[in-house]
């Protein structure tokens, strides 16, 4: 009997007597037979991914033989774009991470898998909603208005990221469960083979495959409750009613407006959530010829935020047959996924800073028993609430219903052909398509106040994409012994079609609620992207290593005469470790070095697929213009506008130089890389203010600037303890990445500030973050704060930088920006016989938040509104460090160091490897996510995507039981 | 499959510009589209699909934004909003970074790059359609740019960049016009105007089109000639009172009824179907609560002038947003008079001393403007959140105000007693006694701007142009509450009768000289 590491019985392992080609192969329970004849003494086991092992026979007449995993050979190839190479061979910056790698715990979307794993990969997710997505960047961002979104490529087929309406996330279209690896590719020299879209690196995700041999069903499940970590500090009921008497001494009419109650609004709005995630998988092969991999997989999802809520079924396929005597091997995926959302109204976690604290939930006053019974601010005179006045967040929960649907295909099914008459020539074919429809609408019903003016609300929304994919590849591997050369060669034709159909509607909830299916409601759109691609590696002496990469890309974005773009890279690797001087090392186990160079581009310019063409666009029927007739009857005309364009804009490019080490010592007891990178972005597309009078716009994305990003990337890993019993691997990964603008405009001008961005809330149009040439893109843009000697801030007194009497935008300095300078990930995983224990935690320097839910919610002048009789709101209890009577949106009292250690979970599991002589394997496990931040900033959470903190939805701690079996 | 790339808008809404006049239907949508520029803000209303970028879109609006500027600096309106450098408004201390400015600089020159297009695409056309000629809507596109040109003159001088139907779409640079207080944008406006006019049609009075006519025209160009030395012209008082006549002569009519309504004449003019008021508006910008959304225009004027015990229901809206009131330095001149029909004074609630500009309470509220009918019903939005009332832009009272003006400044063939007429039939159609009526003494030009203008004319966005010709505006002969930034008011520069060129138009088009001291 064959059985594997876990004492599994191992099928299909080939057994062959020493030296012969006699042998068989094992059956489903890892049973063999062998007749011997004499002088066949010794047994050769071999299996893929196990060390082949010798078993001298003797004279025994049962074996069991127990299969080693072989590590190295596990790891021994890496995906990169349209093929792999061998993990030794790779001469780009690439990282891939395994399932066994990724983090564990209440994890619903497939990138928290690799948080914070990866050297120079930044993910912020966009808060604790159920099914939120996250901010991916890879080396920090190598535009300013372009998408700095990496491109994900999914089992060959390269996703459109502009995401799914309905869906918050457009990684969620794979289930975490089904994910073999995640492959990061960094540097252009990887990179390239992607063109136009790979200036923010290529992330490929590789699903579970089935494996030839028995059947085997694994179910994993788990049920996770997750609580509020901590809530905003807001004047309570006695403190406000205080405050309040005290400004408006002797003034009734405001003081009567008090209530008499104690409520906390934050507890009103979150809770406890409890959640849960099923999934089975069953593989196998179908008549042993197919191999087959199914999965279903269910998600319950309830977040803190109530009535917030998500439920997402999917399913995947994977077949892998080979046919034609293995010269055609195919490989078909299939992914379907429906996503059930109810979205809470995120103005409630706003309000709920902000309602009166005297005042409660649902009041029994019969004046508002026409909204509800909800609490409202009602107008003196006419008893209708107050448009302005702040909602009462209960409400916004309770009456307003958004939900959405949404179901998404993505497949693909990819021929790969060796042919007959030269084995060393492939062709693969790869057709795939990736489909989603979503459904959604918002109900308000007429009786609640907070739309009350308009009716309630009845807003539906559709969309449709379809993106279809061609790939033909064609490779040529031919070993060159007489000159101890391989060469590898490929080239490759890609089509891409992405079309999409959106339609929206709203109207007051009275109306008929079938929406009119007017053609202004619909918004069509399409893009292709045809490209032609080739690929040389070149390996001397197996240790010197060249990869050549071109590829020519055309998008349909841009005009003829600038669609085609050429992006050229070349690296080399030099395996030290296999130089005579190294090669005996007990020291040095692996040691290469790579150098790369490449030109990457970007299309994905986020301004339509049309910027080079005029174009004109009617009017919706609510922004048209009326004429009168002679007789005074009005008529209303559609008009139609003329757009701004841009006939010569062109692909953003991007050259990337790196250096890189990959490391190995003491037999790989530590291994790591090391790698130093450089990359400037030019004709960097940007949003600048046109000449006036020269454009049909006053803003127009356009080819203008430079961007530079350099940095540094380490990391470790440390095998500290391993014994039969006892193993603990440490990981640590930091980077440091500086990101400066060179150029921003077309002209010189020392007196432009630059591009005004990062809107807050407070007032209209306000920014506080600006572009401009010699420093971070996003840099924040305040005044310096002046205090006083106890270090309390002078309302409205800043620095006068320029001394010339007035405190007005020149006075504004550029300051910290909202990119962490140097960020580090720590990972530790100990195994003590059937205990295991990991943990893993982030650390981000040098990012700075501008506290806006302060800055907005802190100053005495907001605690009472006149309008409609007036109404109170609420203070952020930070009012008393500065007792600002007027809000100060610019002082940098509020921008504040957000540098962080987030320990983002911990894992304790035990495996039963015996149940039923080992034919059912267990394991039971319990994980904490995020257990605690440490961090000097003053508000909810430091991890804020953009750098301006505004009513995030809070991410849940969150505990989690779980449990996965396999038979 | 290369051929694949060459993809045109598949979007129902959205037709390449290559192909957009094969259908003559568009040529009245895209000349729409040129009147609707002071009104909406975008393609979806009240927002989506904005015009212009770099600004809430709601707060983009072109009348919106000309207004606040026309009357926040002045004498008659203060806002207390802490919206960016919005306050710098109120306290005449702006810079060239002030993004509100740059918004209505910004949409000025777009709504001038829309009339290019359409100027370039009819200029050879000659058809027509839905009984209407292409060369009309050619004069008319011509008119348009000319009122634009003339916002640009007033407020940013002549050193603004000048383009027209002969310029392209592209990246250029283009010249200024001239240097500041040079003749060609001046010159060029009128030399538009007079060229158009002709063939403009006819004045229709009482017959609102929301069309520009001649008589549009004409009261152009009376402001423009009424202004010539605030531009560093020489006086053209005669022509601006050639085309002063041409108005008086040719058919409008004060309002004088309120048809039966409880409002007043006066007030008729400022509700929601005040396109139906009478013979007094020459041209408005129509808005409309269901048709043409947006936060601006009338919509804005409302919602942002009611504020403290004000009803919103009596408004026509469905609340305030607390912000515009005015100040004593105007409640004092509307409250001259023992009745006065014109007198639309909020005080219930508010004091008219202003210590604090950020309460609403504090300087009086104006209740001019409604979106209500004459008889009494609220607009045809029924949530109250956008209006029917047009924005007038030329209404007869301002003709007869300009002509006592020129009478004032001695303009031969204009006459005080003529003059005195004008004035005191705004006098009676407002109802105030014959005995408080105006006298031929008092007929002088700082009367008539300071006082008469200001109780006629309050809140309809001319403040900041008349002050600045009455050589009030700026400097210390006359100031106001907050004025300068101070609570009591302060001389202020002189540069400021100019505004800034914005520093993002300067640093994208070196051509282009700052106005002097910013």
């Amino acid at each position: 009997t064959v059985v594997d590491e876990n004492g599994d019985p191992l099928p299909g392992v080939a057994v062959l007597v020493k030296g012969t080609t006699k042998g068989g192969t094992t059956d489903f329970d890892g049973k063999f037979k062998i007749s011997l004849a004499d002088g066949d003494d010794v047994l050769v086991v071999s299996y893929i991914g196990y060390m082949a092992q010798e078993v001298p026979v003797g004279n025994a007449a049962t074996i069991d033989v127990f299969m080693e995993v072989d590590a190295e050979q596990l790891e021994e190839v890496v995906v990169i774009g349209y093929g792999s190479v061998k993990k030794e061979d790779a001469t780009g910056s690439v990282q891939a991470i395994k399932a066994s790698d990724f983090n564990q715990g209440a994890i619903t979307s497939p990138q928290e898998l690799l948080n914070g794993k990866v050297a120079g990969v930044q993910m912020t997710n966009s808060g604790g909603a159920p099914g939120a997505g996250s901010t991916i960047r890879i080396r920090g961002g190598s535009s300013l208005s372009a998408s700095n979104d990496p491109l994900i490529v999914i089992d060959g087929v390269p996703i459109d990221n502009e995401g799914v309406t309905g869906m918050q996330n457009p990684l969620n279209t794979v289930n975490p469960n089904d994910i073999e690896t995640f492959t990061v590719l960094k540097d252009a020299s990887a990179t390239a083979i992607y063109g136009s879209r790979a200036s923010n690196g290529v992330i490929i995700i590789t699903t579970k495959k089935g494996s030839s041999g028995k059947l085997k069903i694994d179910y994993s499940g788990n049920v996770s409750v997750a609580t509020v970590p901590k809530k905003i500090d807001v004047l309570n009921a006695n403190e406000f009613t205080e405050v309040l008497k005290q400004r408006y001494p002797n003034q009734a009419a405001v003081t009567d407006l008090l209530g008499s109650n104690n409520t906390d609004w934050q507890d009103q709005v979150y809770s406890n959530a409890i959640s849960t995630d099923h999934n089975v998988a069953v593989g196998g092969s179908i008549a042993d010829v197919v191999p087959f991999r199914a999965s279903v997989g269910y998600t319950y999802n309830d977040g803190i935020l109530e009535t917030s809520h998500m439920d997402r079924t999917t399913v995947a396929l994977n077949l892998t047959p080979s046919l034609l005597d293995d010269h055609l091997k195919v490989n078909v995926n299939a992914k379907y996924m429906n996503v059930q959302n109810t979205f809470a109204d995120n103005g409630a976690i706003g309000s709920a800073l902000r309602y009166d604290p005297t005042q409660q939930a649902k009041d029994p006053s019969s004046e508002f028993d026409r909204f509800g019974g909800y609490h409202s601010w009602l107008d003196a005179g006419t008893g209708d609430p107050i448009t302005i006045a702040t909602a009462n967040p209960r409400a916004l929960l309770d009456q307003k219903a958004n939900t959405s649907g949404v179901n998404r295909f993505v497949g693909n099914a990819q021929l790969d052909y060796k042919f007959h008459f030269l084995p060393e020539l492939k062709a693969n074919l790869n057709l795939g398509y990736d489909y989603s429809k979503s459904d959604g609408k918002t109900l308000v019903p007429t009786n609640a106040a907070f739309m009350y003016a308009s009716g309630g609300q009845y807003s539906p929304y559709k969309q449709e994409k379809k993106n279809e994919l061609l790939d033909f590849t064609l490779q040529y591997v031919k070993d060159l012994e007489s000159i101890d050369s391989r060469l590898d060669v490929m080239v490759g034709y890609s089509w891409q079609h992405f079309w999409r159909e959106e339609y929206s509607y709203t109207n007051n909830y009275n109306n008929d609620q079938t929406p009119p299916q007017q053609p202004e409601k619909i918004f069509r759109t399409e893009s292709y992207i045809v490209s032609f691609f080739g690929r040389l590696n070149y390996t001397f002496k197996d240790r010197y290593l060249l990869t050549a990469t071109v590829r020519q890309d055309g998008t349909s974005r841009f005009s003829p005469e600038t669609r085609f773009g050429l992006f050229p890279a070349l690296a080399f690797a030099w395996n030290i470790k296999k130089e005579g001087f190294l090669s005996t090392s007990d020291a040095v186990s692996s040691l290469k070095l790579r150098l790369g160079w490449g030109i990457t581009g970007q299309q994905n310019i986020g301004n339509g697929d049309y910027p080079y063409l005029n174009t004109y666009t009617a009017s919706q029927n609510t922004a048209d213009y009326e004429f009168y007739l002679p007789d005074g009857s009005p008529y209303y005309s559609t008009t139609m506008r003329p757009g701004g364009y841009d006939k010569n804009i062109k692909w953003e490019e991007t050259t990337t130089y790196n250096i890189g080490l990959d490391y190995g010592f003491l037999d790989d007891k530590i291994t790591g890389t090391l790698d130093v990178y450089q990359r400037y972005t030019t004709d960097l597309l940007n949003v600048i203010p046109v000449p006036a009078g020269s454009n049909l716009t006053n803003q127009l994305l356009t080819n203008v600037g430079d961007l530079e990003n350099k940095g540094v990337e380490f990391s470790i890993n440390y095998k500290a303890i391993s014994t039969s019993d006892f193993h603990w691997d440490l990981g640590y990964n930091v980077t440091y990445n500086e990101n400066k603008i060179t150029k921003l405009t077309q002209v010189n001008d020392p007196n432009y500030k630059g591009v005004f961005t990062g809107g807050i809330a407070g007032g209209t149009g306000n920014t506080i973050q600006i572009h401009s040439e010699g420093h971070s893109a996003s840099s924040f843009f305040v005044y310096e704060q002046v205090y006083n000697n106890d270090g309390k801030p002078l309302e409205g007194v800043y620095v006068d930088q320029n001394q010339d009497g007035l405190i007005n935008d020149d006075d504004k300095v550029r300051k910290e920006d909202p990119a962490p300078t140097v960020y580090m990930g720590i990972t530790s995983k100990m195994t003590y016989k059937n205990w295991d224990f990991s943990l893993a935690g982030r650390w981000n320097f040098g990012n700075y938040v501008y506290n806006n839910v302060a800055s907005n919610s802190a100053y005495y002048a907001g605690m009472y509104t006149t309008t409609g009789g007036g109404y109170l709101s609420n203070l952020n209890s930070d009012i008393k460090n500065t007792e600002f009577e007027n809000p100060q949106y610019f002082s940098d009292y509020y921008l504040q160091n957000a540098s962080f250690f987030r320990l983002d979970n911990i894992m304790l599991g035990y495996n039963f490897n015996n149940i039923k002589n080992g034919a059912i394997s267990m394991r039971v496990y319990g994980t904490v996510n995020n257990v605690f931040v440490v961090t000097p900033y003053k508000g909810l959470d430091p991890e804020i995507s953009g750098g301006i903190d505004n009513d995030v939805y809070p991410r849940p701690r969150t505990f989690l039981v779980g449990v996965n079996v396999g038979f | 499959c290369v051929g694949d790339l060459d993809t045109t808008p598949i979007d129902p809404n959205t037709i390449s510009g290559a192909d957009v006049f094969d259908d003559p239907s568009n040529y009245t949508k895209a000349l729409a589209k040129l009147y609707s520029g002071y009104v909406v803000t975008g393609q979806v209303g009240p927002a989506g699909d904005a015009d212009i970028g770099g600004i809430d879109e709601g707060a983009s609006q072109y009348i919106r934004r000309y207004w606040e500027l026309q009357q926040f600096p002045t004498d008659e309106t203060i806002n207390g909003w802490a919206d960016g450098n919005l306050p710098k408004l109120s306290y005449m201390s702006w810079g060239s970074n002030n993004e509100f400015i740059s918004a209505l600089y910004s949409r000025i020159f777009y709504q001038i790059s829309i009339c290019n297009e359409f100027i370039r695409n009819t200029k050879d056309t000659d058809i027509v359609v839905d009984g209407l000629s292409t060369k009309e809507m050619y004069n008319e596109a011509r008119f348009l740019r000319a009122y634009s040109y003339w916002h640009a003159l007033d407020l940013f001088g002549n050193g603004i960049p000048f383009t027209t139907e002969a310029d392209g779409v592209g990246k250029f640079l283009p010249n200024p016009a001239g240097k500041l207080n040079g003749p060609e944008l001046f010159n060029y406006i009128s030399s538009e105007l007079r060229a158009v006019e002709a063939d403009l049609s006819a004045p229709a009075p009482g017959a609102e089109t929301g069309r520009a006519n001649q008589a549009a025209a004409w009261m152009l160009l009376s402001r423009l000639y009424l202004n010539a030395e605030s531009y560093g012209q020489p006086a053209k008082y005669d022509s601006a009172l050639l085309y002063t006549n041409k108005v008086l002569n040719s058919g409008y009519a004060l309002v004088t009824n309120n048809q039966g309504s409880t409002y007043s004449a006066y007030q008729t003019l400022f509700l929601a179907d005040n396109n139906t008021s009478g013979s007094e508006i020459i041209w408005s910008h129509n808005e409309n609560g269901l048709r043409s959304k947006s936060y601006g225009g009338s919509a804005y004027l409302i919602h942002a002038s009611i504020g403290g015990t004000m009803d919103a229901t009596e408004f026509g809206v469905n609340g305030g947003w607390g912000g515009n009131r005015s100040m004593k330095t105007l409640t004092q001149t509307l409250q001259y008079k023992s009745v006065d029909d014109r007198n639309l004074v909020h005080t219930d609630g508010q004091k008219e001393e202003i210590n604090d500009p950020t309460q609403f309470t504090e300087g009086y509220a104006i209740a001019k403007f409604r979106n209500k009918t004459r008889a009494g019903a609220q607009g045809s939005d029924p949530t109250g959140d956008f209006v029917d009332t047009d924005f007038i832009v030329f209404r007869l009272a301002e003709a007869y105000l300009n002509y006592a003006e020129l009478a004032a400044r001695g303009v031969a063939g204009a006459s005080q007693s003529q003059a005195l007429n004008y004035v005191n039939a705004l006098y009676t159609r407002a109802n105030v006694p014959v005995a408080e009526h105006l006298k031929a003494s008092e007929v002088n030009v700082e009367q008539i701007i300071k006082y008469e203008r200001s109780r006629e004319l309050y809140w309809e966005g001319l403040r900041r142009t008349d002050l600045i010709r009455l050589g009030q505006f700026t400097g210390g002969a006359y100031v106001w509450q907050f004025k300068g930034g101070v609570k009591d008011g302060a001389s202020t520069s002189s540069i400021y009768n100019v505004c800034p060129i914005p520093s993002s138009d300067l640093g994208a088009n070196p051509n282009l000289v700052q106005n002097p001291g910013y």
